[in-house]
């Protein structure tokens, strides 16, 4: 499996990752490794073998529906790097 | 060239819930920014989605009513991108294995019915609001809305104009309103919808490029907005030009849709199982349970208007729209006996205007039901004129009180015994010697001004139809 420079550039800015020019030959080796060694599982018969959504073979527990999580914003907020009139503020976004 | 333009809908519904899809936090309307995020919706390190047992009941409850199969097992992905409202960096989705499967709807529009197909529905959740010029230079992030229970309803691109389109987007809207999934208050968002447009050649079976409106959230808008894409495909067709896939917006101010963004920057949201959530399974138990639950649905209700009460399909519907408006017609039709014509007629007319003017929901209807009844039912036996009816009914909208007491209290109550009618009958007949010769002659319209006479002489309480009763019996009589 062989992943070109424009995989790399496109997975990168997907993921919002800079990486240098210079080291897209390298990521491209390591990531066609990664998707070589995965590979070697297509030659498993997986015909009639229902899809695994989840390792643990259980259904989800639900919660019942009640409000049980009250104001903490002031405590959350004394992480954020920039609030105002209780809102987060981040660099200005135009559609 | 003939264009046949093909419209799908993904409708956004948001359940009614109190607290959100995957954590405890409140999802009332309009509290002041952030109070109602907790680390869960703030995607803080370490919190892990649990899924909210009502947001599973409300969707199967939809998936019922539209005849869709329930997945027994519906599996939660993560669909992935950068926004500033998404603190995760991904939305808690349904992919591959959505929750409600392949359904239907049945619409009316201009005496046709039409059955929608629905391909699928599935569980989401909401993502932050922003706002912008709070502080300059930046955008403000509001999150009380992130992770608000969403139901994504996916239609088949079978509609083929706007007005279908809006048909189908109001019969949903009834649907979810009477299941009581949904508040369905477009204003607020809670229902809301994108619209897939492409056109292709009369006769064609292939469909042609389409493009996506984004976030309509009135039906006037879907309308406008699906009216002028097909305009604007059309155009560029007929040029002998290509329609380009992209997702556009519509401008209520311009009436337009524009470029948001193209195929070329499409996202590529990287869809897979979300590892924090187990598969949901709904059991035959759950479904069985959760059907006998279901109340009458909307095109049920309207056909038994139709058939039962001889309503007009126009009233009924406007009866149905509101689930409240319907239980309120519903429960004015007794303890008296009264025709639902009648009532229906009183309920779009007087008690529209009233809750029009005074800028009330329907829910603030500040009379009772067997208010309304009694007032219908003293029309019926002739204690009230239309007229008198009017003014009872201003009194018991605005001061209460039952119509008898009103009737009483204003002296409205109507004089149909022909003694005390008789004496101003004659004094009529004396006082208009003209008219009466008119009468006689072969004029009859002339009654119409003889009965006007008699109602002002008693001040508006005489019968009108004992009055005209008596004049021509005493005219023909002599």
């Amino acid at each position: 499996m062989s992943i070109s420079a424009v995989d790399v550039r496109a997975i990168a800015r997907l993921a919002r990752l800079s990486i240098a020019e210079s080291d897209i030959p390298v990521y491209a080796g390591q990531l066609s490794s990664i998707l070589d060694f995965v590979a070697q599982m297509n030659a498993v018969d997986t015909a009639g073998v229902e899809p695994l959504a989840h390792p643990l073979e259980l259904s989800a527990r639900l919660r019942a529906d009640t409000v049980t999580e009250t104001d903490r914003r002031t405590e959350l907020q004394a992480g954020a790097p920039e609030t105002a009139d209780g809102l987060y503020l981040v660099p200005q976004v135009i559609e | 060239m003939e264009w046949q333009p093909v419209i799908g809908l993904e409708v956004h519904a948001q359940l009614a819930t109190q607290s959100k899809i995957f954590s405890g936090a409140a999802t009332a309307y309009g509290a002041a920014p952030n109070v109602q995020a907790c680390g869960v919706d703030l995607g803080l390190p370490g919190v892990l989605p649990v899924l909210n047992a009502q947001a599973v009941e409300l969707a199967v409850r939809f998936g019922l009513a539209i005849d869709a199969e329930i997945a027994p097992c519906s599996v939660f992905a993560r669909k992935n991108y950068f926004y500033p409202d998404l603190p995760k960096g991904y939305q808690i989705s349904q992919y591959e294995h959505p929750i409600v499967g392949c359904g239907h709807l049945r619409i009316t529009l201009d005496e046709r019915e039409l059955d929608i197909g629905i391909t699928r529905a599935h569980l989401e959740e909401d993502a932050g609001k922003s706002v912008h010029g709070v502080v300059s230079g930046r955008t403000g992030i509001d999150l009380n809305r992130a992770g608000t229970p969403l139901l994504e309803i996916v239609s088949e691109p079978v509609m083929h104009s706007a007005r279908e389109a809006v048909a189908y987007m109001r019969e949903l809207h009834r649907l979810v309103r009477h299941l009581g999934i949904c508040d369905g208050n477009m204003q607020e968002g809670s229902f809301r919808c994108d619209a897939n447009v492409s056109l292709r050649p009369a006769g064609s079976d292939t469909l042609g490029t389409r493009t996506e409106i984004k976030n309509l959230n009135s039906f006037r808008f879907v309308e406008r907005a699906i009216e002028f894409e097909i305009e604007r495909q059309r155009d560029i067709l007929e040029d002998g030009g290509k329609v380009v896939q992209e997702t556009r917006l519509y401008d209520p101010d311009k009436d337009e849709t524009r470029t948001m963004r193209t195929k070329e920057d499409a996202h590529d949201y990287r869809y897979f199982p979300d590892p924090d959530l187990l598969p949901v399974s709904v059991s035959a138990d759950d479904l069985a349970r959760i059907r006998a639950t279901l109340p009458e649905l909307p095109a049920a209700r309207i056909a038994r208007y139709v058939d039962d009460y001889g309503l007009g399909r126009e009233d009924a519907a406007l009866l149905v729209n509101e689930p409240a408006v319907a239980a309120f017609f519903e429960a004015s039709l007794g303890p008296l006996e009264v025709p639902a014509k009648a009532v229906a007629n009183w309920i779009t007319g007087e008690v529209f205007g009233a809750l029009n003017r005074a800028g009330l929901a329907v829910d603030d209807i500040p009379i009772t039901p067997a208010m309304l009844n009694q007032l219908v039912a003293r029309i019926g036996d002739g204690t009230v004129s239309g007229k008198g009816a009017k003014t009872v009914f201003q009194a018991m909208w605005s001061e209460g009180g039952l119509p008898d007491d009103i009737i009483e209290a204003q002296g409205l109550k109507q004089v149909s015994d022909s003694g005390a009618i008789d004496a101003i009958v004659d004094e009529v007949i004396a006082a208009n010697p003209a008219q009466v010769q008119d009468y006689l002659a072969g004029k009859e319209k002339i009654l119409g001004y003889l009965v006007g006479q008699a109602m002002k002489a008693s001040k508006g309480k005489a019968n009108p139809a004992a009055v005209s009763a008596l004049l021509v019996d005493k005219l023909k009589g002599d």
